[in-house]
């Protein structure tokens, strides 16, 4: 599925909280250029920090516009906060907790913690790697008026099949 | 709570949602303009203030809404004398009196400066 970063949803409590898990894979192509080895040092594969907030971004979106009934266009409006302690690297698992602070007409805010799970030690506790705070607006609701498609192109028949493989049901089946 | 710790808080807020300095903030600052707010920071900056002084803030109370799609209030792009009269019963904590001249609708978020904020909280706080 493209431009899908996470793998499954494994939790969801509606309108409260949602956990979702990415395998991060050697095979995923743009990891063999960040960062490429170089003349002065060795290949370091790691998941760039950005697509780890974009993971974050549709682990709380998916909660977002699950709490309104997937009737809004929910869209990544602010990233308030966004901070790393360590790297996302392949054969790990991420695993992102989002919870929602406020929820409104207009939009919502949620804060986010991002866990890594290490296949190679078993029974141990996730590590925290790192917390992401973001804002999500209901575009239709805007202040300026502008207006939008009426279909909902946010939540495509992409984030459908997720939930339908992570055993959700569809409000808007 | 006094005028003063009220913008105390209003600035710790604005700091937070708008990442500007704290001595950017002053009662005459315009958010858009002189702060750099964009349309999505007024939702933040609702959340903020809510949680910062425990109030609810319905949406449209504090910034309008829901008007431009309204052909009575906004016409080519300027809002109405029937706009202005509905914006202004809505939002008694905003100074239009510059404004009225030349309502252009873009130019509205202009109307909201700090001393906006202060007063719109004073009016929350004083019902409670």
């Amino acid at each position: 599925m493209r431009w899908m970063w996470i793998d499954r949803i494994v939790e969801l409590v509606p309108r409260v909280r949602m956990v979702a898990v990415k395998n991060v894979s050697m095979a995923e192509e743009h990891l063999h250029d960040h960062f490429a080895a170089s003349s002065v040092r060795e290949a370091l594969p790691i998941m760039p920090a950005s697509l780890v907030i974009e993971g974050m971004a549709q682990t709380a979106g998916i909660l977002v516009g699950h709490a309104g009934g997937f009737r809004e266009k929910v869209i990544l409006a602010k990233v308030n906060k966004a901070e790393f302690s360590a790297e996302a690297v392949p054969g790990c698992t991420l695993r992102y907790t989002a919870t929602i602070n406020q929820f409104d007409a207009g939009g919502a805010s949620t804060s986010g913690v991002i866990e890594l799970l290490d296949p190679a030690a078993p029974g141990a506790a996730p590590t925290r790697i790192g917390s992401v705070d973001l804002m999500f607006s209901h575009i239709d609701q805007n202040m300026a008026g502008t207006e939008f498609p009426k279909e909902n192109f946010v939540f495509s028949s992409t984030f459908k099949t997720l939930l339908r493989m992570s055993g959700i049901p569809d409000p808007q089946p | 709570m006094t005028r003063d710790d009220i913008f105390a808080k209003i600035r710790s807020v604005l700091v937070d949602a708008l990442a500007v300095d704290d001595d950017e903030v002053t009662m005459t600052s315009v958010l858009t303009t002189d702060l750099g707010a964009e349309s999505i920071d007024f939702l933040d900056i609702v959340f903020k203030l809510e949680q910062a002084f425990g109030v609810k803030i319905p949406q449209g109370e504090l910034f309008p809404e829901n008007i431009a799609q309204d052909q009575r209030y906004v016409q080519a792009g300027k809002v109405t004398p029937e706009g202005l009269a509905l914006l202004k019963s809505r939002m008694p904590h905003v100074d239009f009196a510059g404004f009225e001249a030349n309502p252009v609708l873009k130019n509205i978020g202009t109307l909201f400066t700090v001393e906006t904020l202060v007063r719109f909280i004073e009016g929350k706080l004083a019902k409670q």
